[in-house]
C-alpha cells in the first residue's frame, strides 16, 4: 500500500444556485482543484464522484459518464460512488484506495449535489430514501424526526440542553461569516434558534442543516510524486468506513452512531494517532445534535459531555478541538454528496495555513467525519501536514 | 412618445382579513408573518364581487373623473389572473357597463400580476398609430391563495383602470416612456382547472421579482437617459411589504420615496392591480412636474417600466372620483369564518 497525499483542492460556492446546473457545479470545482494542484487535465488517470441523488433531484442518473464528459476527462474510468449523505466521504476513500493500490496515480474525488431545481417537500421526499423506507418512512418518520429521537435520548441520559444544541448553531454560523463559499454568512442567537419555528421538537428550524447546491473536489496522487506539484502536500494518514443498521430502531443506542465510532477507530490506527493528537475535525452537523454526538463519538470528550464542552467554547476556532471551522453542514450548507468532500478541502486548507479569518493556529493534523443517514454509513479521514 | 394618462379611477372591496385571524387558523406565529411579509391586513371581496365586477367599478371611477364620452374610448383591454369565464370576456363586460359599446375592440390578458400594465401598452400603441382615441387599460383581480399557503395572507382582491390618450388638454400626465424585460422564468404558476395556484417558495425573490423589476427599472433609466435623483416617486408591483423596499433600495430610491405607492400593508397583494393602485395612489398626491417610475411585476416572468410626469391638468380633475386612500380607509373586518364562506371554501 502507497501513501497517499492531496495535491489540490477546489470547492464552488454553497447556497441556493439558481442560475448555476449540475455541470457548470462539477466543472467549476475541478477546474479550481486542477489549477491548485497545477497539474493539466491530461495527468489525470481516474475520478470518483459522490452524490446521493440526481435522479430524485435534476432526474438524471449516470452522472459519472456526465462528469467525466463535461471536464474534458473521457475516457479515464469514472465512478458515481452513493452513501446517502456520506457519498462525499466515500468517494474520497475510493480514490485513495484506488492510489495506495497503485491502480492510479493521479485520482479526482469529487462531490456534487444539485438540490434546488426541486420544491423544497420534494428534496425533503428525496432526503428521506435515506431511511428505511419500510419501517421509518411508510410512518411517518422523517430525518429531523429521527434526530429529534435521538436529541430526547441525549437530553434524558445526560441532561443536555436545548440551549447547548443552539450554540452549535450559533458557532458554526459564526465561523461560516469566515468563509467566502458558504450560503449562511449571518450571525446568529442562542435565542434566534430557540424562537425560530418547530420542526420536529426539540429540533427547530436553526438546528437543522440547509438544503444547498455545491460542488467540492480533491486531486490526490501517490505521497512520493506529491512534491511534484505542491511544496505543502497534505496526507491522508488514515481512513475508515463502518455501517449500522439503517434504522434507528435496530440499534442497541440512541445517543451514539456505532458506525462512526467504528469508522474513526479505523482511521485512527491506521493513522497511528489518538483523539488527543487532532488539532481541528470538521463534523457531520446535518443536526445540531448530531455534532454534539460526533464530538463524543470520536472521542474529543466523554459520552455525554458534548452539549457542555460546546458550552465551554472547546469546539470554537481557538478553543481546545476546533470543530466546522468551515461553518460546517449547518452554515456553510449542506448539498449531501459534496459534503463529504468538502470538508476534506476545509481541513486541508487549515493545514496548508491557508484558511484566512477562519484559521486554526499550527493545525497539523485534522480529521473529517462523514455520515449517511442517521448513521447507517459513516467514514472517517484523517489528514496530516506532509512535511 | 405623445401620449398620457386621460383618467384613472380604482376600485377596492370593503372587506378585510387580518394577519393574526388567518395565523391563528393555521397555527402561524402571527408577528413572524407580519414581519417577514409586512403586511397587516388584506381586501376580501364580497360573495357577488369578482374581476369583472371590480373592473366595471374601476372603470367607472375613470371614466367619471376624465369626463369623456364612454364612445371615444377605441380600445379595452382588462388584464387578470381571475377572469370570471375561461372563454368569455371580461372586457365586453366592462365595455358594455360604461356604455362604450359597441365600436371598439376588447379582449382579455393574462401575464400573471402584470396584465394590466401590458394593457396599458397595448393602449400606448394604438393611440401613437392613431387606430384609437382613447384605449382603456384594467388590472382586476380576485387573487387565489390555496389554504394554508403563505399566499393566503396576502392573495387579495382589488383593480385599477387607465385611460389613455394622445397628450393634450386633458391630459392627467405624460406617459414619457416604456421598457419591458421579459425571460421564461417558472416562479409562480396555475396550471389550467387548478382552483390555485403554485410557487416556487424563495426562487419566486431573487431570480424572479428582482432580477425581472430591476432589470426593467434600469432598463427604462438607460433608455431615456435618466437617474434615480430625476424621480420624486417609484411604484413596484407588491406581492408583500418586503420585495418593493428592497427594490428601492437596491435601486437608490428612499423610503419616503415608495411609501406614498405602498398599499400592500393595508390591502394585500391585488395582483394585477397591484402596480397600477399603487401608480394610482401616487398620481392621487403627486404634484404637476413630478416624475414617476412605476415597475409591474408577472410571474413568469416579466416587468414593464413607465416614467410618467404629471402635468398640470391633474388638479382639477383627480378629486372627481373616489381616491385610493377612500378605498383603503373603507374597511369592514371579517373573521376567517366569513372570510370562508366569501371565498367559497365552505359551501352549503
Amino acid at each position: 500500500m502507497r501513501d497517499v497525499a492531496v495535491i489540490g483542492v477546489g470547492l464552488t460556492k454553497f447556497g441556493e444556485l439558481w442560475d448555476v446546473s449540475f455541470r457548470q457545479l462539477m466543472a467549476e470545482a475541478g477546474a479550481r482543484a486542477i489549477e491548485d494542484a497545477g497539474i493539466d487535465g491530461k495527468q489525470i488517470d481516474a475520478m470518483y464522484v459522490g452524490n446521493m441523488s440526481s435522479g430524485q433531484f435534476i432526474r438524471q442518473e449516470h452522472i459519472s459518464s456526465i462528469v467525466a464528459d463535461h471536464a474534458g476527462l473521457v475516457p479515464i474510468p469514472s465512478t458515481r460512488v452513493e452513501g446517502a449523505c456520506a457519498s462525499g466521504g466515500l468517494a474520497l476513500r475510493q480514490a485513495v484506495i484506488a492510489v495506495a493500490s497503485g491502480i492510479h496515480d493521479i485520482v479526482v474525488a469529487g462531490g456534487i449535489e444539485k438540490m434546488t431545481d426541486v420544491l423544497t417537500g420534494q428534496a425533503t421526499g428525496a432526503l428521506a430514501t435515506a431511511a428505511d423506507q419500510e419501517w421509518e418512512v411508510f410512518v411517518g418518520a422523517t430525518f429531523p424526526g429521527l434526530y429529534a429521537l435521538m436529541a430526547r435520548r441525549h437530553m434524558y441520559e445526560f441532561g443536555t440542553t436545548e440551549e447547548q444544541m443552539a450554540m452549535v448553531a450559533v458557532k458554526n454560523h459564526h465561523n461560516a461569516c469566515f468563509n467566502t463559499c458558504a450560503q449562511y454568512k449571518t450571525e446568529i442567537t442562542v435565542e434566534d434558534v430557540l424562537k425560530s419555528p418547530p420542526v420536529t421538537s426539540p429540533i427547530k428550524l436553526l438546528d437543522c442543516s440547509p438544503i444547498t447546491d455545491g460542488a467540492a473536489c480533491v486531486i490526490l496522487a501517490p505521497a512520493e510524486k506529491a512534491r511534484k506539484f505542491t511544496d505543502t502536500p497534505i496526507m491522508v494518514a488514515g481512513t475508515g468506513q463502518a455501517s449500522d443498521t439503517i434504522s434507528l430502531h435496530g440499534r442497541s443506542s440512541f445517543t451514539s452512531l456505532r458506525a462512526t465510532i467504528e469508522a474513526a477507530r479505523t482511521a485512527y490506527k491506521r493513522a497511528g494517532v489518538k483523539p488527543d493528537d487532532i488539532d481541528l475535525v470538521e463534523v457531520h452537523d446535518c443536526f445540531t445534535i448530531a455534532e454534539i454526538m460526533a464530538i463524543e463519538d470520536l472521542g474529543f470528550c466523554r459520552k455525554g459531555e458534548g452539549g457542555k464542552v460546546t458550552e465551554q467554547g472547546e469546539t470554537a476556532i481557538g478553543g481546545r478541538i476546533p470543530v466546522n471551522t468551515s461553518g460546517g453542514l449547518k452554515g456553510k450548507g449542506h448539498p449531501v454528496g459534496a459534503t463529504g468532500i468538502a470538508q476534506a478541502v476545509e481541513i486541508v486548507q487549515q493545514l496548508r495555513g491557508e484558511a484566512g479569518k477562519r484559521q486554526s493556529d499550527g493545525a497539523e493534523v485534522g480529521l473529517t467525519h462523514n455520515v449517511g443517514g442517521s448513521g447507517g454509513t459513516a467514514v472517517v479521514h484523517v489528514l496530516r501536514r506532509g512535511d | 412618445m405623445d401620449v398620457g394618462v386621460v383618467g384613472y379611477g380604482v376600485y377596492i372591496p370593503k372587506y378585510r382579513i387580518r394577519v393574526e385571524e388567518i395565523a391563528k387558523v393555521w397555527g402561524d406565529d402571527p408577528e413572524s408573518v407580519k414581519r417577514g411579509l409586512l403586511i397587516e391586513e388584506k381586501s376580501v371581496p364580497a360573495p357577488d364581487e369578482d374581476t369583472a365586477t371590480i373592473a366595471v367599478e374601476a372603470a367607472r371611477n375613470a371614466v367619471k373623473q376624465t369626463g369623456i364620452d364612454p364612445h371615444d374610448i377605441g380600445a379595452i383591454y382588462v388584464g387578470s389572473e381571475s377572469h370570471p369565464y375561461a372563454v368569455k370576456p371580461t372586457a365586453t363586460i366592462v365595455a358594455e357597463a360604461i356604455e362604450a359599446t359597441p365600436d371598439l375592440t376588447a379582449a382579455d390578458y393574462e401575464f400573471a400580476c402584470k396584465a394590466g400594465t401590458v394593457g396599458i401598452q397595448t393602449c400606448m400603441g394604438g393611440v401613437e398609430a392613431g387606430m384609437i382615441k382613447y384605449g382603456m387599460a384594467i388590472g382586476s383581480d380576485t387573487a387565489q391563495g390555496a389554504p394554508g399557503d403563505a399566499l393566503e395572507y396576502t392573495a387579495a382582491a382589488g383593480g385599477c383602470a387607465f385611460i389613455v390618450g394622445r397628450n393634450g388638454s386633458n391630459t392627467l400626465a405624460a406617459i414619457e416612456d416604456t421598457y419591458s424585460y421579459t425571460t421564461d422564468t417558472p416562479d409562480f404558476w396555475r396550471r389550467e382547472m387548478r382552483s390555485y395556484p403554485k410557487h416556487g417558495g424563495r426562487f419566486t425573490g431573487k431570480p424572479a421579482y428582482f432580477k425581472h423589476v430591476l432589470a426593467a427599472a434600469n432598463g427604462l433609466l438607460r433608455k431615456l437617459q435618466l437617474t434615480t435623483q430625476d424621480f420624486a416617486y417609484v411604484v413596484f408591483h407588491q406581492p408583500n411589504g418586503k420585495f418593493p423596499l428592497l427594490a428601492a433600495k437596491e435601486l437608490g430610491f428612499s423610503k419616503e420615496q415608495v411609501a406614498p405607492g405602498l398599499l400592500v400593508p393595508k390591502i394585500g397583494n391585488t395582483y394585477s392591480g397591484s402596480t397600477m393602485i399603487g401608480l394610482a395612489a401616487v398620481l392621487d398626491q403627486a404634484k404637476p412636474e413630478e416624475r414617476i417610475l412605476a415597475v409591474s411585476y408577472g410571474s413568469g416572468a416579466g416587468s414593464d417600466a413607465f416614467s410618467i410626469v404629471v402635468r398640470d391638468g391633474i388638479e382639477g380633475k383627480r378629486d372627481a372620483a373616489p381616491k385610493v386612500l377612500d378605498y383603503v380607509g373603507q374597511r369592514v373586518i371579517i373573521d376567517y369564518a366569513t372570510y370562508a364562506k366569501f371565498r367559497k371554501l365552505l359551501v352549503k
